[in-house]
């Protein structure tokens, strides 16, 4: 986490380079909360990346499908449920529909190609897509959370709660997921069916069953990620294509590390508003873009991954 | 099933396996050239699509099928090609021999750049790279728009060679049989990588980097010669969608159309240059026959009411993932294993094209 | 003249050296093995020679020229072709394929004109064709010449990439455990070809083999490692019977020395 420190410092020094303190700040707060959600989706890319070397290209639909599940529930104008007991109730329907997508379709492509796999998810997205298009509209909708629209002062800022909560929530997922991966006995049978799948299945691992979870929990994640989007700003059925800014996240912060995701999702979500600010108009939306080549450029496999020379 | 007997070493050297098989493809290219006979001008203007993207499915096969890179970035190099074939045309007044040519020029050498500082990527770490080129791609063409036009796009010059023109319009035979020119000019060169040195020194990275080396592949030139050669072919393609689509800007070659191709050759079956023709079949035909379907539906049970929009892409990525599921290797592994079943009739056995259990192990330690 | 010569090489990973300060000379003609414990630093000299890493200390030098400013693709145009202990084949082409890959030192063609498929491309390819098939003969694997390298069996692939290292046309061969994971009936093959390979081929071997058998039956000096240093060299009876060699083999718990 050291690296993530050092970033925040580096964008807060560029941002005392330009204008006033205070203005910086917030744009970096506000940074830091779009980051947390990029990071977010990013953690449930990482979370099946990890386990089964898969790339979920549907994860931006996923989080997009969560938030709507929730605003439906939530919305007076769908069934009008109270925000928190909505909450609980889409994430496990989400963490269930993650479930059987793996044991519906994911499961079969066991042992294929990645690129099988990114053409399955993509094809995977238009359906939610057109899922979610179908039953809630093409209008950009905002969730109705006790989140939205409250400021909280502190040492003369003014923060978003939504901001806050952003932060605050995606701190306690990555640290929970993290320990959970690093502490439990399914994190490490997770950890040990992805390093070497058929050791694992002697060991008495139910690989099976541990990805099904996994997809069960990145479902779980990409919800908590669409809840915060759609309490901050608005979502739509093309909110989705925020997936592939997650995915620069991941890939920057490392495919494989959870804390990395989250640095990835910091990174992009801090750049984008300075950029915007201190990079001419039209350059600034495609800086992620590359900052993601540059950084792969430099470390091939992104900054906190860990992978072994093949040995020979 | 036919026994080949081979009494030289020429019969491998071949561009054909066996004399049947020569007939077979010659019979098929008669077919295709014969097709404007029998076809009116808007169907002859989908096949002349279909087989632009052939071509360009045929460029990022050589990539992704038989050196093992994956790109998701092969919609900025159509880009390049189009937008320097018509750059050249209506600038510099050349004429649409010496700018097609030069535009795939162009799409190598941008395919080359590319693979120098990204040879050291692997698997989908390289997709993620070229996914982001091919964003950027799509804004620096709006930077760029003193030359390409920006938002409000460009006009492709109709084609005239030696008088004649080829506007897709005016003389859709014309255009077509162009593309079907090009396409088999590609088919033959591709042919030819394969059966030289060459497309030995692809396979043996795609398989093995570490043994590639071992027997003397210098890993990173091969890498950036099957980028140019990939990139080249596709931008080529790019060329001729420009004048296909007669007015293109940023959004003809977005993300959506680099993974379009991708999607195209795994549908198709990665590593075979009849892959790259069976998925455009698909990628082609599959959402006309949608959109034909729900007008006849819509007729004749009056439900254009209760479809709800966007449909299409849901059935086109319904499909998709049928045919993926359903077959793995692709359209033409199918036809293999049909093609299998019915030479050895009725010997064949179920298990005989059993994939052996791939199982997943990784060199990552967290 | 010596043909490949190893001086103080000493290689270290992080905090572990793996190599430590070996030397020795192989010359032309011979079969030259190592032997030694897991871990005793064979594998890791393969891997300096094959220039995919690079020693922290020392020279290699070939035909007393230095390769430490080679690339690894440059080492097999030097004449010196390998094995690998785990097999590294290119699975999805036939054996065939394998084999004329293995020729890739012998291009003269260049891209442009294998594209277009030129005459000089064709008489190329039946040049390089009649030496795989030559390896073929050799090797016996006709058989398997239209296989791919997916469906064959453990011993066939072992023998096929022998037959890729030959197709170089090399001057040293570097064999990383021949005989591993094969049959008594397979390994005896192995000691016949290695055999034939230095008397008819004229090629130098260099191996690292456990089985101490094959390494009486075909190696002329036989250098035993342990820790990353030289023991002793010799021929494969005085390794055998030499104290130190015998005392790091039991001191392992492993009698494989004393066969």
């Amino acid at each position: 986490m050291a690296t993530t420190i050092g970033t925040l410092a580096g964008a807060w020094l560029v941002a005392n380079g330009g204008a006033s303190d205070l203005e910086s700040l917030q744009l970096l707060v506000s940074g830091l909360a779009n980051g947390c959600v990029y990071g977010l989706i990013a953690l449930g890319f990482v979370l099946i990346y990890k386990a089964t070397e898969a790339l979920n290209f549907a994860q931006g639909d996923m989080m997009m499908l969560g938030a709507f599940v929730t605003l439906g529930l939530t919305n007076d104008h769908y069934w009008a449920l109270p925000f928190w007991a909505s909450v609980p109730i889409a994430l496990l329907l989400m963490g269930a529909f993650g479930y059987v997508l793996e044991i519906t379709i994911l499961r079969r492509m066991s042992g294929q190609s990645q690129i099988a796999v990114v053409v399955l998810t993509v094809a995977l997205g238009f359906i939610i897509r057109f899922l979610a298009g179908a039953i809630w509209g093409h209008e950009p909708q905002s969730l109705e959370s006790p989140i939205a629209g409250v400021n909280v002062r502190f040492a003369g800022l003014v923060l978003g709660l939504d901001e806050v909560a952003v932060i605050l929530v995606t701190i306690v997922l990555t640290g929970l997921l993290y320990l959970g991966f690093a502490r439990t006995r399914l994190g490490l049978a997770m950890q040990a069916a992805s390093q070497n799948q058929l050791a694992a299945y002697y060991m008495g691992i139910p690989v099976k069953r541990v990805s099904a979870l996994i997809w069960c929990l990145s479902g779980i994640v990409a919800t908590a990620a669409g809840i915060l989007l759609a309490s901050k700003g608005s979502i739509d059925p093309n909110s989705g294509f925020l997936g592939i800014k997650a995915f620069a996240a991941a890939v920057i912060g490392g495919l494989g590390s959870l804390p990395g995701a989250l640095l990835g999702g910091l990174v992009i979500g801090v750049i984008e508003p300075f950029a915007a600010r201190h990079v001419a108009a039209g350059f600034s939306q495609v800086v992620p873009y590359a900052v993601l080549l540059l950084v792969l450029i430099i470390r091939p496999s992104g900054i906190l991954s860990q992978v072994r020379d093949k040995k020979v | 099933m036919r026994i080949l007997f081979k009494t030289s070493y020429d019969a491998d050297l071949g561009l054909f396996a066996h004399r049947y098989q020569a007939f077979w493809y010659f019979l098929l290219l008669a077919g295709a050239a014969g097709l404007p006979f029998v076809m009116n001008d808007f169907w002859i203007g989908e096949v002349a699509l279909m087989l632009i993207w052939a071509i360009a499915g045929m460029g990022l096969m050589l990539l992704v099928g038989h050196s093992g890179q994956p790109s998701l970035g092969h919609a900025a190099f159509m880009a390049v090609g189009a937008y320097t074939n018509v750059i050249l045309q209506a600038s510099l007044g050349l004429p649409f021999v010496v700018s097609f040519p030069l535009a795939g020029c162009a799409a190598a050498l941008a395919g080359a750049l590319l693979a120098l500082p990204t040879a050291r990527l692997h698997g989908i770490y390289l997709a993620i790279a070229t996914l982001a080129v091919s964003i950027l791609a799509e804004d620096g063409i709006v930077m760029l728009a003193p030359w390409t036009g920006g938002v409000s796009g460009i006009f492709a010059p109709d084609i005239k060679i030696l008088g004649v023109g080829f506007n897709r319009y005016v003389n859709a035979p014309g255009f077509y049989w162009l593309t079907l020119g090009v396409a088999v000019l590609v088919v033959l060169g591709y042919r030819n990588i394969l059966r030289s040195p060459l497309g030995r020194s692809l396979v043996a990275v795609r398989d093995s980097e570490i043994s590639a080396q071992a027997i003397g592949v210098n890993l990173a030139r091969t890498k950036a010669i099957s980028f140019a050669l990939s990139c080249g072919i596709t931008g080529l393609a790019g060329a001729l969608m420009g004048h296909f689509a007669g007015v293109f800007n940023h959004e003809t070659f977005t993300i959506f159309l680099s993974i379009t191709l991708l999607m195209m050759i795994v549908i198709g079956g990665l590593g075979s240059i009849h892959g790259a023709f069976l998925g455009a079949i698909v990628i082609t035909f599959l959402p006309l026959a949608i959109s034909i379907v729900r007008e006849f539906l819509n007729e004749r049970f009056g439900t254009a009411s209760v479809m709800p929009p966007g449909i299409e892409t849901a059935a086109f990525g319904a499909i998709l993932i049928a045919f993926i599921l359903l077959e793995p290797m692709g359209i033409y592994g199918r036809w293999i294993k049909i093609r299998t079943y019915f030479e050895l009739f009725p010997f064949c056995r179920r298990d005989m094209f059993r994939r052996q259990r791939a199982y997943l192990k990784t060199g990552r330690i967290r | 003249m010596s043909l490949l010569e190893l001086d103080d090489v000493t290689m270290s990973f992080g905090g572990l050296t793996a190599v430590d300060g070996v030397s020795f000379v192989v010359n032309p003609g011979e079969v030259f093995a190592l032997v030694g414990p897991n871990g005793a630093g064979k594998s890791t000299i393969f891997n300096l020679v094959s220039r995919y890493c690079t020693p922290s200390g020392g020279d290699i030098r070939f035909e007393s020229k230095s390769i430490l400013g080679c690339a690894p693709h440059d080492i097999p145009r030097l004449g010196i072709a390998r094995t690998f202990q785990n097999i590294e084949l290119f699975e999805h082409a036939t054996v065939l394929q394998n084999l004329l890959i293995g020729r890739h030192t012998h291009r003269r063609s260049n891209a442009i004109s294998e594209i277009l498929h030129l005459p000089g491309v064709r008489a190329e390819e039946r040049r390089h064709r009649l030496a795989a098939e030559r390896v073929i003969d050799f090797l016996d694997l006709q058989p398997h010449r239209e296989s791919l390298i997916l469906g064959l069996p453990y011993g066939v692939r072992k023998v096929v990439e022998l037959g890729r290292a030959l197709a170089v046309e090399p001057k040293l061969l570097l064999l990383d455990e021949p005989a591993s994971g094969l049959s008594a009936e397979e390994t005896d093959d192995v000691a016949f070809w290695i055999e034939d390979i230095r008397k008819v081929m004229g090629i130098t071997v260099l191996m690292v083999e456990h089985d101490m058998g094959l390494v009486n039956a075909v190696s002329d000096r036989v250098l035993a490692l342990a820790d990353g240093r030289a023991l002793a060299i010799g021929t494969p009876q005085e390794i055998q019977t030499d104290p130190v060699v015998i005392e790091a083999y039991i001191g392992l718990g492993d009698d494989e020395a004393g066969e």
